[in-house]
């Protein structure tokens, strides 16, 4: 498989871009693996990745029942920040950013990251102040933070009413600059080069159907192409976790699933080149680099497994866009999709062993969990290969939540509806 | 999506707020069943399928009712007051539209 580069990118177009490679290979399932991660999205990838990387355990399967990047890999909006309050948040996200910032890289695939900034609004003292701790917080465990002025937002996005008159008045806001947004697929498709190019199977269009056991132990899959063994095996299927802890038998999980929208308008000229959220509703924007304005708020607030959104949601959002920027009331909307996500009880992930003999458990990513990629995979390949969690995802926990150490960083208590 | 309140008829999901998964059952104030707190609190069936769930018609005459939902299609197999009289429960089928 070739590495990409000036060299090969030449070659390549000399020859007429006949030559490329597949970026992975599509081989048939094994009777059994080390490893076997059922899920192909973004952290089951990361993880097969890692384990490679990381840990030298190659002999693994990677299950995805559509085809790579189908979930919520390749639905969500892109944003990659580290902006957190609690400490054990603060930590795993930095270390998800510090991954990030050279994983174009490490991948020998260009992912496309680009820090140019999240800005989240202020509308009152009250929330700037709350800002400002927030800061705090974030710098003092060694994340970058700064607080902005109404004038200098204005300078930075000179499209947004920062009028006295606007509807939600903006006093201020709290910008981490390393943040941004990567392209969604790239992340997919880089680390499935990756995984598959240290000998990783990566098996599209299978299905995990059932659990295989040993005694008490699970010992494999079985699934829509036949049974697979394996020593351990780990659930990294987001929006589809209780669908899939069911099938180990496992009825009732700390998660419920939502649908998340997003949207996406035709393209523009340069118009505004950082991350941005509005502090009075749920709405945040940025742009991408073909050009279309890329946005989105809140879940449409009621159990779902349809991918696909309802119209309250879309009225919402577009108020709230139009509440910050008058201007994009003639702007038409291209395209609006929805993505299934897991939604934890506190807002924060579970990445752990267990929660039965031989089963690893990755999933509550909220509508969060894109920057989580790296992180994710990463912390996940170590707790599988060691059997035991990192110090950074110790305390995401399955059990924290019966034994009161919830991660909540809203400070909302317990409602799936959270980051 | 429309639901069909059984004392205002069928009106449009916006009038509605979500009160969340209907199958949870609160323990008695003084129990002190962990086990059964943690599962009223925190642990959820989820399923993709019929869901039993309490919304509130808000917008309306605001009584609560139990819903069962299909959370893969949006349909609606039937709708009742949360509490009180069964002979009151509405039965029908609404094409979820989303
Ligand atoms: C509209 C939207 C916007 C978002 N915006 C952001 C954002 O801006 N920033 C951010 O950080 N996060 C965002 N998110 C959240 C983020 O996308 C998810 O938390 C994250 O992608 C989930 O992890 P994943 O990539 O592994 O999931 P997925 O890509 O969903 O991977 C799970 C995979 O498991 C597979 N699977 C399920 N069941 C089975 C089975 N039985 N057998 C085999 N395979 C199975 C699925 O097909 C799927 O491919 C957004 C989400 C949505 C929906
Ligand atoms: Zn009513």
């Amino acid at each position: 498989m070739a590495e990409y580069s000036a060299f090969s990118l030449l070659k390549n177009a000399l020859t007429g871009n006949k030559d490329w490679k597949p970026a992975w290979r599509k081989p048939d399932p094994k009777a059994s693996y080390d490893v076997i991660v059922i899920g192909g999205g973004g952290h089951g990838l990361s993880t097969a990745y890692y384990l490679a990387k990381e840990h030298g355990i190659t002999n693994v399967a990677v299950l995805e029942k559509g085809w790579l990047g189908s979930g919520n890999v390749g639905r969500n909006t892109t944003a990659v920040r580290s902006n957190y309050l609690l400490p054990a948040n603060t930590r795993f996200y930095e270390h998800s950013m510090k991954l990030w910032e050279n994983l174009s890289h490490d991948l020998n695939y260009n992912v496309m990251f680009s820090q140019r900034g999240c800005l989240n609004l202020a509308h009152t003292p009250a929330q700037l102040d709350d800002f400002a701790r927030r800061g705090n917080a974030m710098r003092h465990l060694g994340v970058d933070a700064e607080l902005m002025t109404t004038a200098e937002i204005a300078r930075l996005v000179p499209a947004l009413d920062v009028s006295a008159t606007a509807r939600f008045p903006i006093v201020g806001g709290l910008m981490q600059r390393r943040a941004g947004t990567a392209r969604h697929d790239a992340v997919a498709w880089g680390y499935a080069r990756g995984a598959d190019r240290r000998g990783v199977d990566i098996i599209e269009n299978c299905e995990v159907t059932g659990f295989l056991r040993d005694g008490d132990r699970i010992s494999g899959v079985s699934t829509s192409r036949g049974e697979i063994r394996a020593r351990k095996v780990a659930v990294a299927v987001a929006g589809s976790t209780g669908q899939v802890m069911r099938l180990a038998g496992i009825d009732t999980m700390p998660i419920e699933s939502h649908v998340l929208q997003a949207f996406v308008t035709e393209s523009l000229k340069p118009f505004i080149n950082t991350v941005l959220t509005f502090g009075m509703g749920h709405f945040y924007m940025s742009q991408s680099d073909k050009g279309g304005l890329v946005y989105g708020g809140d879940l449409d607030g009621y159990n779902s497994y349809a991918q696909r959104g309802s119209l309250p949601v879309v009225d919402e959002v577009m108020s709230e866009m139009l509440a910050l920027f008058p201007g994009l009331a003639r702007v038409r909307m291209l395209r609006s999709w929805g993505g299934v996500c897991d939604m934890s009880m506190d807002g924060s992930p579970i990445i752990t062993i267990g929660p039965l003999p031989g089963m690893y458990l990755n999933c509550g990513w909220c509508y969060g969990g894109f920057k989580a990629t790296p992180a994710s995979g990463w912390c996940f390949a170590w707790t599988i290969a060691k059997d035991e969690p990192h110090d950074i995802n110790a305390p995401f926990t399955l059990d924290r939540f019966h034994r009161g150490l919830v991660i909540d960083d809203k400070g909302q208590g317990a409602t799936p509806r959270l980051h | 999506m429309l639901i069909t309140c059984p004392y205002c008829g069928p009106r449009d999901v916006i009038e509605f707020t979500y009160q969340g998964d209907g199958n949870r059952e609160r323990p008695q104030p003084a129990s002190q069943d962990l086990d059964a707190w943690n599962a009223y609190v925190y642990d959820r069936l989820n399923p993709a399928g019929d869901h039993n769930e309490i919304w509130q018609h808000s917008g309306g005459c605001r009584a609560h009712l139990r819903v069962v939902r299909n959370t893969l299609t949006h349909e609606i197999s039937s709708v009742a007051f949360a509490r009180g009289d069964h002979k009151s429960v509405a039965r029908h089928k609404t094409e979820g539209k989303s």
